[in-house]
């Protein structure tokens, strides 16, 4: 995983709420067995007409939006299914970072292990933004801080291990690896306490 | 000590160790494994030269992308039978026992892990699939995991976590004839709405959740995901040892009794604290509808379709519009009457036998109203077998129903099963996004009798009035 380091860029602004994870991937793309491939199908229903060709008024088929980094959503962001498809997707496009006012617990979990950083602002900075939406954002993950073009610093917060583990580009499985005298040990005082599949 | 709920005592049980500026490491009971969120996390293990630490405590089914049409045809979809073919293998490679397609007891991970008694009380139970919640049924605590944790339970039987907050759902009373378990959680979650349970586990008490059956609770707590919770349980009883003695791999003879005096130590302890609380009266519920593309935008099947300019938050109304404008439809109008064009009965929501006999109690002697495709998909090949046993396929097929194999289907529409765009579907699975039963399709969410009284009329029913 690549480190995570402070960023600026300009924002795509999708100013509806709740959008699923069946919006983000539909899950017609999810019968591939690699991770390649995505980021031409991401939001692929709002994107495309049934010819296949890019719908001119989406916003993510506008040239501008290719190059920014940060999406801008509605609350309760990424929720429906625990597809890792939908990082994956948005990764792949280019996005590095999405600010919305919630996320969906298993989306930002997955979202943290892909490079993804999900940014959680109040609402009053949420409706700045999407008030200005040609304005630049600065993230800064080491500071926690997004910074506003109006000159604003606003917190936000991540799990201070997942930062941790951004900030070096490590992921988490090397960590658990390493527990395993503890998890041996677990194991070892369970015997007989859980039903072995097998047996 | 300090009085627990039934979350917080499974957590303490699997507690492996919490360092200092990590989250904790819990130990995970049961790693269900299928087709679809599995392959990078296998080949994860593959790139990194790693093995399955516990195969005994990890069990595969294929059921997303496999076909529900007759077994004696070839899989078409090429790219499907890829993955599924590719899913066989990792199992066989990593000493994985598994369900493969066409085996005798094949089914939707979440119906199996029930049937076959592998879900126990006071497990952990994990899989890369949201609708994991459903284990919860049984007092375990059950969760949805993304791909790469799905390798990081595979590689270490253990999974790094933060403590949840806790979330009572309270349904106390008694359900009038002809409202179901569906018509809880959809009202629960009408409620709430989706993110209303963000970053909670709910616990669902009270004498209404009492009442149900197992194949109900199952029902309920599927849907926890719908709410915004990761994971919805209800605390084992004598329903639940019942449901459990005797299958496959339940724990048999003094290993049983064993198993259960410590099942009955669970529930939650009189004084325990919930970080949340809701209460629900079961006697004013009525059988409930989605009209949106959201499971929280549901209905009383006898109201009407809400009115965007009732809500005075701009984004939430921009939201509620775009929904009705994908949905076609009017504000303030009912949904009752509206035209169906399909009708799904299946899903790990509504596929057990249970639901198949209600949705066959509205048929029989009734026939599919000749505009309306119904398609009833069992939920394992176990449920099938015992349907055919019951004469279920007899009656779906002479109304003019398709009765077709195990698996998920039309909930996912990733199998070649799936609505027409602009198509009307009353589903009685657990998700009514844009596009989820197929692109530019339309879903209504709804109970098995619902669906299948909507299947005879042709339009939404209430099948109290049938």
């Amino acid at each position: 995983m690549e480190k995570i380091t402070t960023f600026r860029s300009q924002f795509v602004a999708m100013p509806i709420d709740n959008i699923d994870t069946d919006q983000i991937i539909p899950a017609r793309f999810l019968k591939t067995i690699s991770k390649a491939g995505l980021g031409d199908q991401l939001f692929n229903d709002w994107r495309y007409e049934a010819d296949g060709s890019p719908k001119p008024d989406f916003v993510l088929n506008q040239d501008w939006a290719k190059r920014r980094q940060v999406l801008l959503a509605g609350d309760n962001f990424g929720c429906g299914s625990s597809r890792e498809h939908a990082p994956w997707a948005l990764t792949q496009y280019g996005f590095r970072a999405v600010i919305s006012t919630s996320f969906a617990d298993i989306f930002k979990g997955n979202s943290l292990k892909n490079g993804l950083l999900p940014v959680v602002v109040p609402k009053d900075v949420h409706g700045w933004l999407f008030a200005n939406p040609q304005s630049e954002v600065e993230v800064d993950l080491a500071g926690q801080q997004l910074k506003l073009a109006d000159g604003r610093a606003i917190p936000f917060t991540v799990d201070p291990f997942m930062r941790h583990c951004l900030l070096e580009g490590v992921d988490e499985l090397g960590y658990i690896l390493a527990q395993e005298p503890h998890i041996a040990a677990f194991e070892a005082q369970r015997v007989g306490s859980i039903n072995t599949l097998a047996g | 000590m300090k009085p627990r709920t039934i979350i917080e005592k499974i957590w303490d049980n699997h507690l492996v160790i919490e360092n200092p500026g990590a989250p904790a490491l819990i130990f995970i009971d049961l790693h269900l494994v299928h087709e679809v969120t599995s392959p990078q996390a296998f080949q994860g293990l593959r790139d990194r030269g790693l093995t399955v630490r516990r195969p005994d405590l990890t069990f595969g089914t294929v059921d997303h992308s496999s076909p529900t049409h007759s077994f004696t045809l070839p899989i078409v979809d090429k790219i499907a039978e890829t993955q599924i073919r590719q899913f066989e293998e990792n199992c066989r490679q990593f000493g994985i026992p598994a369900f493969g397609y066409k085996s005798a007891h094949q089914g939707i991970v979440h119906i199996i892990g029930p049937e076959m008694g592998l879900t126990q009380p006071g497990q952990t139970v994990v899989c890369g699939d949201s609708h994991t919640a459903t284990h919860g049924a049984f007092g375990a605590l059950a969760f949805g995991i993304g791909t790469s944790q799905v390798e990081h339970v595979l590689a270490t039987q253990c999974l790094l976590q933060q403590k949840s907050q806790t979330f009572e759902i309270r349904v106390d009373g008694r359900l009038k004839p002809g409202v179901s378990a569906k018509d809880i959680i959809l009202a629960v979650i009408a409620k709430i709405g989706i993110g209303g349970g963000t970053g909670c586990v709910f616990e669902y008490t009270g004498s209404a959740i009492r009442a149900l059956t197992m194949e109900e609770r199952m029902t309920v707590c599927n849907m926890s995901i719908e709410g915004g919770a990761r994971a919805g349980l209800v605390a084992p009883d004598e329903k639940t040892f019942e449901f459990l003695k005797g299958r496959r791999f339940a724990p048999k003879g003094a290993d049983w009794d064993a198993a259960v005096e410590r099942w009955k130590q669970l529930a939650t302890d009189e004084g325990a604290a919930y970080d949340k609380q809701l209460t629900i009266d079961a006697d004013a519920l009525e059988p409930m509808i989605t009209f949106g593309t959201n499971p929280g935008m549901g209905i009383p099947i006898t109201g009407a379709v809400p009115d965007p300019a009732s809500l005075s938050d701009p984004l939430e109304r921009d939201t509620l519009s775009k929904a009705l404008r994908y949905m076609n439809l009017e504000a303030g109008k009912p949904l009752a009457g509206h035209p169906v064009d399909v009708v799904f009965v299946g899903s790990c929501t509504n596929s057990r036998i249970s639901d198949l006999r209600a949705a066959a109690s509205v048929v029989k002697g009734r026939k599919v109203n000749p505009k309306v495709r119904m398609l009833v998909v069992p939920g394992s090949q176990d449920i099938k077998r015992q349907a055919e046993a019951e004469g279920l396929d007899q009656i779906f097929r002479e109304a003019g129903a398709e009765w077709r194999e195990a698996g998920c289907s039309m909930c996912i529409a990733m199998n070649g099963d799936q609505l027409s765009p602009g198509q009307y579907s009353v589903s009685t699975s657990n998700r009514n996004f844009e596009g989820r039963q197929g692109k530019g399709g339309r879903t209504f969410l709804a109970s098995p009798l619902t669906a299948a009284a909507s299947a005879v009329m042709g339009v939404v029913t209430d099948a109290r009035g049938l």
